[in-house]
This record gives structure tokens, sequence and C-alpha cells, in this order.
């Protein structure tokens, strides 16, 4: 067991990010999501793009905006035949800033990609592959790579393409992607061999086997997600749309059906009206802003270093009711440590801890180390040296003997795994005191794992007591549990350990459930089971024999770490390879469709005081009785719908921050989310707008030499 | 006792009366709807008919079954009228013409009832009770049918539920609409229809089958009454919220609704089985609070209504109001205006279209609540049937916009509202508006039709805007006023009430498969919970914007234009 964790050790603390094992639970929880950045400037730098936008190719693909798009050159059109009139040229000119202003909220959500892109198109250079054919090296282009190639890599070269290592041993930087400078592992074999095309080898020289076609690498494929590009619709986003469709259809038919029935009041409504009416009831507001969420969406995961293949997985991730967790580096930190020193009858605490410690000075794995500091720190024991102690003969921790100690003095001291330190008083001719197996039981029941130490001298090999190692649960992971559960899902531990150990590990830890003893098909079977109760089902993975769960799970983050048969299973890679940030994913997703809700909520809501703004306008001059509805008190008909036209630009931009960002999301059950959404943006949608009409009201109506 | 007191009792009384029978009714139909047992009549039935009502039906084979029987009804009554000079037990009428058969015809098999003729001068004995009495009773047991297929595309497949026919219902079928139709009229119509037959004949509703009677009158000169079997088509016109009324004066004559209790009676009668079902709704989905939830929707618009309209009729000013004490012009003084006033709320926001007043002579406001009422869909309660369908159409759009703000991708009662299924809910409440709409603005575009108004300004324009409303939801009742009997509206409503009975019916069919062939999916503390306070306000919210505000310009001009004035 120790040898395991040792040589996943030694492979991956390069790679671990500094930030890595940073507890998040204990944040404020604001923070975690929502910490997008807007600035306004992005505003002006995305103003040609808005613009080539208007392009109806474009428009097109927005039914509420190509919408108004139509009204605008309406409008413009009707303008023309009358260009003496100050108010039909005024509407036009909001109405085309109106739809500016929606392309305006897209191309910003895009520009913040496009940035991210260019860096991502630095690190694919051109570059020249040496192309192994047989036993000659021959220089090409990487991109006439093709799959199943087999190519050279040396130090300081960059690799041509996607693929595995089949030879070597290197270490890479892979910051062009992760931006993490630290440099990792990448070797033949196993679950570390992956290596992505526009890193730099740093040492030594691999054969890599490519396995993507040039153009369809993951640089490529990151490029297009983060500017966009690849974007498609995600179901909900398109049944939304189907609706927001269905909704301005409703309304272009009141407003289409209203010209007889005004001529029969006695009024003419010009087509300037009817459209500025038609523009202030459909949904423009959420139909705007609708690309731009689902852009922001992404790039919320990106800017945390998480690639979504597709939008649908982000969106699946709201709906997530199950995750399953590794235990190691997810739940526990990833290594176990020394928690107390138990001494068998006739030993003393102390005695132990001080054989522990100098048994362990030659041991440099974690769990070695970590038994040196809690001598130190309980019992304040000093580190001592291995020089220090003269003549001392130090047996480092091997694999095969899996003990380490040292031979000092006339004692030799050991500890290690129970059986080998057993086997070796034994083969002393000591005897092993009956209560070490009792205590190293109990240890075991308890989720730890117990090491013997045991000493030879002059009366004998005998053990001394045994030393509890502990998986150390990460800090602020019950608090994060205990929240998942107040969003309705539920969490599931998967481990290698035996029953006794997970269950003690998740109950410490406030996991709902754990597989223990989990191989592969165990995850799958669990998954699959799950999801045939009707449940969605997120997992993180790295190793190839993962590859079937995170195909089959709703949100499988693969680490980029993984194997590349990983990568292509899941639908998100962690670029930080951080497995806890599967939560942080979950939020996201849901703060997705939390946004997307609000707006549309807001949107509709809007529709109430713009109707109180325009129909007295348009007919109180008929029936007069009608004015009475004018409760906010608008000064002619003109400023009246001018000002609700005016708001309905305005408010696009106003909300553009916050489309980008996304609605603070704070985990807590779907009851409180709505009560606290639905008041925000449902009340505050049907008074917002008649405090900001009758403010924009004010304000024209101080604009002389119109009307 | 003053007139404004008496009103909020008899609302009371009626409410009393209404709980009372919400459980036993409710559980009743549930059983019926899910019962395998046939009855013996039953199965006479079915072998007359030739049809199996064990056989399991998807949902398109479910729509051919009620497409093909309405049109055999249409087909049918259209005959019988045009027949009828020559029909025995005629009183001596014509022949109906085409138009009017047409537009008749087609008026009782959507539930509408809708009347260009007037009854009592028009329709003898047999087309009144072989025809327009049998469709009061079937089409009213089609809404309920295509209501219990959607609640069952809901429930399945995590229930045990059975299909009418007792068979264990397979994935992606909605149960038999034989069985569902034949149990609706023998088990639900048929036995309550009796009991309140009875009940209006006691209270002295008339049930004959006598001719023409000549009758002097006070002040001299003749009048002609008939006789009829009144009291029986009364209660299924009120229980399958029909509202054809055996006389052209509806239920404000008093043959057919004599005293102030009976139209008391009537207005339970209206609103028994549309509040009802939503308790067969929650116990088929296997939670009877996501009943409740839908019945306080229904429940809180009908009362919201219900004051808002008696304000409107009590507070009235002007000096002939004030000594009459309310807007009685139009109302019958035995009813009084509280009880006109909850009449005219519960004939209009369920698809019945009984009055018992004329709603033209409500106020300008009174009018529009009538009017606003019919515009929602018909939902709260709603017709038999087609108001569960409708208000849980409008459940699926309010979950659809605000579900998404407690981070999920909506859903309801278990059910992913997916792209397919905000297709067809958008297409259901599509339907409607448009009907409404465009043949309002060509009817006034036109010449001719406008000259049907009695009355100039806004309030004739609330007579065209009320007909084509009452007409494409199905409503049926009138504005009074509007002369409806020229092949215009004979036509042009005929195509209305065609439409907009079964268009939507395809669409919540649709719907019905689509969801029976979903998994369900499990809820947890991160669902939105549909059967709480929060959600029912969400709901009558989502109703009045989305539904009440394409309306609005028209409203302005009619309605609203004569009673702000």
């Amino acid at each position: 067991m120790t040898t395991d964790v040792k040589r996943q050790d030694l492979m991956s603390t390069p790679t671990l990010a500094p930030h890595q094992d940073a507890p998040t639970g204990h944040k404020p929880a604001e923070g975690r999501v929502g910490a997008g950045l807007f600035d306004p400037k992005q505003l002006v730098k995305s103003l040609p793009d808005a613009f080539r936008k208007l392009d109806p190719r474009v428009m097109v693909k927005s039914p509420v905006m190509f919408v108004v798009w139509i009204g605008s050159v309406l409008t413009t059109v009707f303008s023309f035949t009358d260009p003496g009139d100050w108010f039909g040229w005024t509407i036009s000119a909001w109405l085309w800033l109106t739809v500016v202003f929606a392309n305006l909220a897209e191309a910003v959500a895009e520009g913040r990609g496009k940035a991210q892109a260019d860096t991502l198109r630095k690190a694919k250079t051109h570059t020249v592959a040496r192309r192994l054919v047989g036993d000659r090296e021959e220089h090409v282009p990487g991109t006439e790579l093709r799959i199943d190639d087999l190519v050279v890599c040396e130090a300081g070269d960059v690799i041509p393409g996607d693929g595995d290592v089949v030879e070597g041993v290197a270490s890479v930087d892979e910051s062009a992607i992760t931006g993490e400078s630290a440099p990792v592992i990448r070797e033949s074999g196993g679950d570390r061999s992956a290596v992505t095309g526009g890193t730099k080898v740093l040492s030594d020289r691999i054969v890599v086997k490519i396995t993507t076609k040039p153009g369809e690498t993951f640089i490529d494929r990151m490029i297009n997600l983060v500017e966009g590009a690849a974007r498609q619709k995600t179901p909900n986003e398109i049944a939304l749309n189907i609706l927001l469709a269905s909704l301005t259809i409703v309304f272009l038919l009141a407003c289409a059906t209203l010209p007889p029935l005004a001529d029969y009041a006695g009024t003419h409504l010009t087509m300037v009206v009817l459209v500025a009416l038609l523009v202030c009831l459909i949904p423009t507001t959420i139909g705007a802003l609708l690309s731009a969420i689902g852009i922001a969406g992404m790039d919320r995961l990106v800017q945390r270093n998480v690639l979504a293949m597709s939008g649908r997985a982000v969106e699946a991730a709201g709906d997530v009711s199950t995750l399953l967790l590794d235990k190691t580096g997810t739940i526990t930190l990833g290594n176990r440590q020394a928690a107390e020193f138990v001494p068998v009858r006739g030993t003393t605490e102390a005695q132990v801890a001080d054989a522990a410690q100098l048994s362990s000075l030659a041991d440099e794995t974690p769990e070695g180390r970590s038994i040196v500091v809690l001598a130190k720190e309980k019992y304040g024991l000093r580190e001592r040296h291995q020089g220090e102690l003269v003549g001392a003969e130090w047996i480092a921790f091997t694999a095969q003997t899996r003990m380490s100690g040292v031979d000092v003095g006339g004692r030799r001291i050991r500890k290690g795994a129970a059986g080998s330190v057993t086997a070796w008083v034994r083969e002393n001719g000591g005897t092993v005191a009956d209560d070490a197996d009792a205590i190293a039981d109990r240890i075991a029941e308890a989720g730890g794992t117990p090491l013997l130490v045991a000493v030879e001298d002059a009366r004998g090999a005998r053990v001394l007591g045994v030393i509890h190692l502990k998986d150390v649960v990460k800090d602020g992971m019950r608090e994060r549990f205990e929240e998942l559960r107040r969003m309705g899902i539920k969490t599931v531990m998967i481990t290698g350990d035996n029953p006794l150990t997970a269950r003690a590990i998740a109950e410490e830890a406030g996991v709902d459930d754990f597989l223990a003893e989990a191989i592969p098909e165990d995850k799958m079977a669990l998954i699959k089971r799950e999801q045939a109760g009707g449940k969605l089902v997120a997992m993180t993975g790295d190793g190839t024999n993962d590859a079937p769960a995170l195909a089959q799970a709703d949100v499988g983050v693969a680490m980029n770490t993984g194997t590349s048969a990983a990568k292509e299973a899941g639908n998100m890679v962690d670029l930080d390879s951080n497995p806890t940030k599967l939560i942080e994913v979950v939020e996201i997703g849901k703060q997705l469709l939390i946004t997307r809700g609000a707006l549309t909520t807001f949107s509709i809501a809007n529709d109430v005081a713009k109707y109180f703004a325009i129909i007295p306008a348009l007919f109180a001059a008929v029936y007069p009785g009608l004015d009475k509805l004018n409760i906010m008190g608008l000064s002619s008909p003109d400023y009246a719908i001018l000002s609700a036209v005016i708001f309905n630009a305005l408010i696009i931009i106003a909300l553009v921050p916050l489309s980008l960002k996304g609605v603070q999301y704070r985990p807590g059950s779907a009851d409180r989310l709505l009560r606290r959404n639905l008041t925000v943006y449902g009340l505050g949608g049907l008074v917002a707008p008649f405090i900001g009409i009758k403010i924009i009201d004010l304000l024209v109506s101080l604009i002389p030499g119109i009307g | 006792m003053g007139p404004v007191l008496a009103g909020v009792l008899q609302l009371l009384a009626l409410t009393a009366a209404l709980a009372l029978a919400y459980k036993p009714l409710g559980t009743y139909m549930a059983k019926v709807y899910s019962s395998d047992k046939h009855l013996r009549v039953e199965k006479w039935i079915y072998k007359g008919i030739g049809a199996d009502p064990d056989t399991g039906m998807r949902w398109p084979a479910y729509l051919r079954g009620i497409l093909a029987f309405s049109v055999v009804g249409v087909l049918f009554l259209y005959a019988l009228q045009r027949l009828q000079g020559v029909l025995p037990g005629s009183l001596g009428f014509a022949a109906v013409d085409p138009d009017q058969a047409f537009n008749t015809a087609v008026s009782f098999v959507t539930n509408t009832n809708w009347q260009s003729y007037s009854g009592e001068q028009a329709m003898g004995h047999v087309v009144q009770t072989a025809g327009l009495a049998v469709q009061n009773f079937v089409s009213a047991a089609v809404g309920i049918a295509v209501a219990v297929a959607l609640v069952r595309g809901f429930a399945l497949p995590h229930s045990q539920l059975r299909s009418s026919g007792g068979t264990p219902i397979r994935t992606g079928e909605l149960g038999n609409f034989w069985a569902d139709l034949v149990r609706g009229v023998v088990r639900v119509l048929v036995p309550l229809a009796a009991v309140a037959a009875v009940v209006l004949v006691a209270c002295g509703a008339i049930q004959n089958f006598s001719g023409i009677h000549e009758v002097g009158q006070f002040m001299g000169g003749t009048q002609q009454w008939n006789g009829g079997a009144v009291a029986s088509q009364e209660a299924i016109k009120e229980l399958g919220t029909n509202g054809g009324g055996y006389f052209n004066a509806n239920s404000s004559h008093p043959f057919e609704n004599p005293t102030s209790f009976t139209n008391l009676f009537e207005i339970f009668l209206i609103l028994l089985i549309p509040f009802s079902i939503t308790r067969t709704f929650g116990l088929m989905v296997g939670s009877v609070k996501q009943g409740y939830a839908i019945l306080a929707t229904m429940a809180t618009i009908w009362l919201g209504f219900v004051a808002l309209m008696m304000w409107t009729e009590f507070a009235h000013h002007g000096p002939a109001f004030q000594a009459a004490g309310g807007a009685y012009e139009g109302k019958e003084v035995r009813f009084g205006v509280g009880a006109s006033s909850i009449f005219a709320v519960s004939t209009t926001l369920t698809s019945t279209g009984a009055v018992d007043s004329f709603h033209s002579s409500f106020t300008g406001l009174g009018g529009g609540i009538t009017l606003l009422g019919m515009m929602l869909g018909e939902i709260a309660p709603g017709g038999v049937g087609s108001g569960l369908y409708g208000m849980l159409i409008m459940a699926i759009i309010a979950v659809f916009i605000a579900g998404l703000m407690v981070g999920r991708t909506p859903e309801y009662l278990g059910k992913k509202i997916g792209s397919r299924e905000i297709k067809l809910a958008a297409c259901y409440i599509l339907i409607t508006p448009t009907l409404v709409l465009v043949f309002t603005a060509f009817t006034m575009a036109l010449p001719t039709p406008a000259n049907s108004m009695t009355n100039s300004g806004a309030h004739g324009f609330s007579e065209i805007l009320y007909a084509c409303t009452s007409g494409a939801n199905n409503n049926g009742s009138a504005f009074a006023g509007l002369n409806a009997d020229t092949q215009w509206f004979n036509t042009t409503i005929g195509l209305a009430m065609l439409l907009g009975r079964f268009l939507p019916m395809v669409f919540v069919l649709a719907l019905a498969g689509s969801l029976a062939e979903q998994k369900p999916v499990p809820a947890t503390a991160g669902t939105l919970r549909t059967d709480k306070p929060l959600y029912t306000g969400l709901l009558v919210g989502t109703i009045i914007i989305i539904t009440g505000l394409t309306y609005f310009p028209a409203l302005a001009l009619g309605p609203l234009a004569e009673g702000l004035a």
C-alpha cells in the first residue's frame, strides 16, 4: 500500500498546482461562483463586432432580435417617407440601438474568449515534427502528421500533436494550456502517457504516437471552444428560444390586429407606433442576452481552467443529483498521515514515538515524514538528521522490504507494514505481543492504516507499538457536502479501501454514501443504477479504466493529467486536474440556468409597465378615460412611447454585466432560491420599468426643441 | 340584509358546498378512470359501437378516436337540424338554415354552446333532447377524457396506473378513449345530472313534452310559452359546462332557473367537476398536494374575479344605481347583483357560457371581467376537463420560465420540460389568441359584419370582441346586443369554435404522449416544489401576465375605455 502511494506521489507532485489543495470550503460562499470580471472598456472594444452582427444572416439566429431588426428597418423606411417627423427618426434610432446593444452583449461575451484563444494560438505555432519512418527521422510540418505516426521529441522541442508517449520519460511544460508553470512528468504506459500538442519537452527524449488529426487536436478544440465558434445552442437554450419565439408571435398578433380596432375607435396608428409597441412587448431583454449568458457560462468554466466539450454538459451539471467523488485527492489529502502512537503493554507512548521517528528518518515517503513530524509536534522529539548519529546504518524504505529503519548503537529499529515487521521480529527470534495485533485491528476498523514499530536490542526482538496512519479529510469538505445536500445532491465516495476504512472516512467527511473496494465495473454499475432511477451523475476520472464510466456519466470531468482515452470519454477536462472542482462545475451549471431564468422572468415582468406607458398614449385621445391608466404621469404620448422604447434598449446594456457575471448564486434549497430570485427578478421586473420609464420621461421632456 | 351581505353569504355557502363535494367527487372520478371493471351497460355500449375498451392507445390513436367521434357528432347534429321539418315532435318548427345548422352543430360538439338561434323559436323536442342534450353529455365527457389522458402522461410510468380498461399501461400509452368517454358519461355525468335534474324539478324548473301555449299577459296581448325537457337539460348544461339554454333567455328564464336557490345550485353545478377534478389529478399523479396547488391557483383567480366583479357591480356610481343598490340593469331581481356577479364570473371562467343576466348590461369594467375570464383560457377552474388541461399547460409554462431560477432545467411532476414539450405547450397557448384577435380584426376591418352591433363606440366593439372570444375559447355566452345570426358570424364563429376546441386537444395529447414516454426524474431538495403556495403565486402571475397581457390593447379599446370613462 505504502509503495503505491509513494509512486503515485512522485509522479503527481510536479503537476500539483499550488492552489490545488487549498481548502475552498471556508471562503465566503458567494466568492466561489459569480466572480466573473466585467470591464466597461470591453463594450467599446466590441462595438465593431456588434455592428458586423447586424447582417440579417446572423440576426436570423435569434428570432426575437430579428423581429426588432425588421422593425428597425420598417420604421427607418417609414421615417424616410415623412422626413420632418422627429418622432419617427428618434424611435428608429433607438430601435437600431436596441439591436446593436443585443449584438454588443454577445460580442463582449465572445471577446473575452478571443483573448484566451490568442494565447493558445501562440502555442500552436507551426511546429516541425521529427517523424520516425523505420529507424530514420524525417522533418515534416506538424500539420502533415496523421494518426499513428511516431514522432520524436527531445528537450526543447514543442510536441507537434496530441498523442501518447510510447517510449521514454520526459518532463513537459504544459503551461501553454494549463497556465501552470511547474513541469509535469510524462512517461510511456500507465495513466501519465498522454501529451498535448503545443506543449514543450523540457528534458529527456520521448517517442510519441499521434492520436488526433491536425485541426482536431485538443488545442484546436480549446480555441474553438473559448472563441465560441464551436458553440451550439444547448437543449434548454433551444427550448427557451422556442418559448420566446412563441411569445413574440403572440405579441406580434396583438399588434398586427390592432389597426382595424384603432380605426374603429377613431384613431390611426402609424407603423412607427405599432413597431414601437411590438418591440416593447416582445421579450427583447432575454432575447438579447440569451446568447451572451450561454457564452459567459462556458467562459466561467474556462476561467476555472475547465473545458466543457459541449454546452449540454454545462446544463447537465446544473441537473446533477449524484456526485461520485474519488476519495484520494478529492475528499482526503493525497496522503495518509500519522495520527497517534499506540504502545503495546510494557512500553510507553514516548518510547514508541522515539523509535518511530528514528526508524522513519530514512523514509522519504509522505507517510514517513508525517511520522517524524508527529513525533516532533506531539512529543517534542527534535527531528534528528541522519548525519547526527555516528555509526548509524540507515535502512531506506523500499517497495520490496516495505520497512525502513536504522541500526545504531546496538539497537536495530524497524517500522513498516504489519506483515513485514512481524516477519522481521520472528526472524530475529522475537515474539509479537498479542495486543499488537488487537491494536492494529482496532486501527484498521477505524479506517486507519496500522504500521508496526519494532526493536531488537539486548532484550531481544519485540514490537514496541503501532503507528496509526490516517486519511486526512480536507478542510471544509464537511460543510461543502452539507451544502450539496441542501441543494439536493447526493455525494458518493469512491475508494479502493475496504468497507470498514471507507465507512469511517465517509462518516468523517460527511458524504452520503460510499463505494468501497471499488473497481471500474462497480463504478459503472453504480452510475447506471443511479441513471435508471432518473438521476444525473457527475464524476471525475483520469485513468484509461475510468473511460467507460466517464462516458456513461452525464457529466464526466477528465483530469488533464489523465490518459487520452479518459479525456476523450469525458465531456469536460480539468486543466488543473483538481477533482474537487467537480463541485464548482455543478455550481456553475446551476448559475447558468438561474441567470437564464432570472432574466427571462425579468423580461416578461417588464411588459406590465410598458403597457401602462403605451396604451394610454395611443388611445387616451379618443377614449379620455384611458388616461387613468397613465399612472406614471408621463408627459405626452410621444414621450411615453419614446421613454418605453429607450428603457427597453438601455435595460439590455444595464444587464450585460449581470448576464456575463451570472446571477449571484448561493447554494441552498430550491425553495429558498426560488423565493429569492422571484422577489429580485420577478417583483423587481414588475417595478423597475415603472421607475425607469418615469425617469427617462422626465429627462426626455427636458430636452428642448422636440415635441 | 343588504344586497352586498347577501352576495357575500351566497358566495360563502357556494364555497362551502364545493369544498364538501371536493374530496368525494375527486376521489370517485380517480377511481372511475383507473378501475379495471366494466359495468354491464358499458359492455353493451362497447359491443354496440364495436370498440375494445381494453386496448391501450398511444396519443395518435387516442386523438383519432376523439376526432372520429366528434366528426360523427357534428354530421349527426347537422342532419338532425336540417331534417327538423320532417321529424315528429318538432313543434312545427322548420328546418334550420345551413349556416346556422353548421354553427349550432359545431357549437354543441365543441362544448361551446354558442347559440345564434332562439331556442323556443327554432328547436323542437327531438333536436333539443336527441341532439343537443346528447352532445351536452358526450362533449363534456370528451373534455374530461383528454384531461385524464394528459394526467396519465404525467403519472406514467411511476405509479401503478391502470387505464380505464384495466390493463396495465405500456410506455407511451394514454389509456383507451372509448372507455374514458363511456365511463365519463355513464359513471360521472349521467348520475350527477339525474340528481341535479330532480333537484331542479323540485324547485320549480319544468320537465315535460307539452306543446306551445298561448298565454295572456297582464297588460293585454298574448305570449307563447313552450314546454320541454328543460330541467334535465339544464342539469347537464351546467354540470358539463355546456351553457346552451333551452330558451333564448338561458338561465335567466324562470323555467330554467326559477329561484335564487336554483341559481346558486346551478353555479355549484358549473364549478363542481372543474374544481373536483384537481383532486382526481392529484390522486392519479400520486400527490394530492399537487392537486391542491392547482386547485389553489384556480380558486385564487376565481375568488379574485368574483371580488372584482362584485366591487364593480355594487360600487357603480350614478343615481339609478344608487337607488337600486347596484348595477341592476340586465340582472334578475330574484337573483340580485351579488349572485348574478358570481354566476357571470363562474360561467366565463369556465367554458360554460350559460347566463343568468345580460353581460352586456354589466358595468364597463364588469363586462371586461367576463371577457378577461374567457381570455385567460377558461382555466380557473375552466371547462370540465379542458380547464384542467389548460391549467396544466400554463403550469408547464410557469415551470419553464421560473423553474430555471432554482438552477435546474425545468421539470414538472418529475417530467423534464424540454424542447418538444415546450414546443407543444407554446403551440397550445398560441391558438386561442390567434383565433380571437384575427377574427376580431377581420370583423372590424370588413365593412358589413360590424352592422350586427347594436351599440356604437367602445361598447359596440366589446360585442364583437366578446363574440370572437367566446367562440374561440368555447365559452358560448354572448354579450347580447350582437345579431350573430349572419352568415359571417355563423361561419367564422363556427370555425373559431372548431379550431379552438380540437387544435389544442391535438397538442395536449401529443404532449401527453411525449410525457408518457419519459422516465420520471426523482425529486430532491434541489427540485422546484410545485405543491407550495409560492408556486401557486407564480402560476397566477404567469397566467395573468402571459395570457392576460396579450389582450390588453383590445381590452383597452372595449371595456376599459368604457369602464374608465
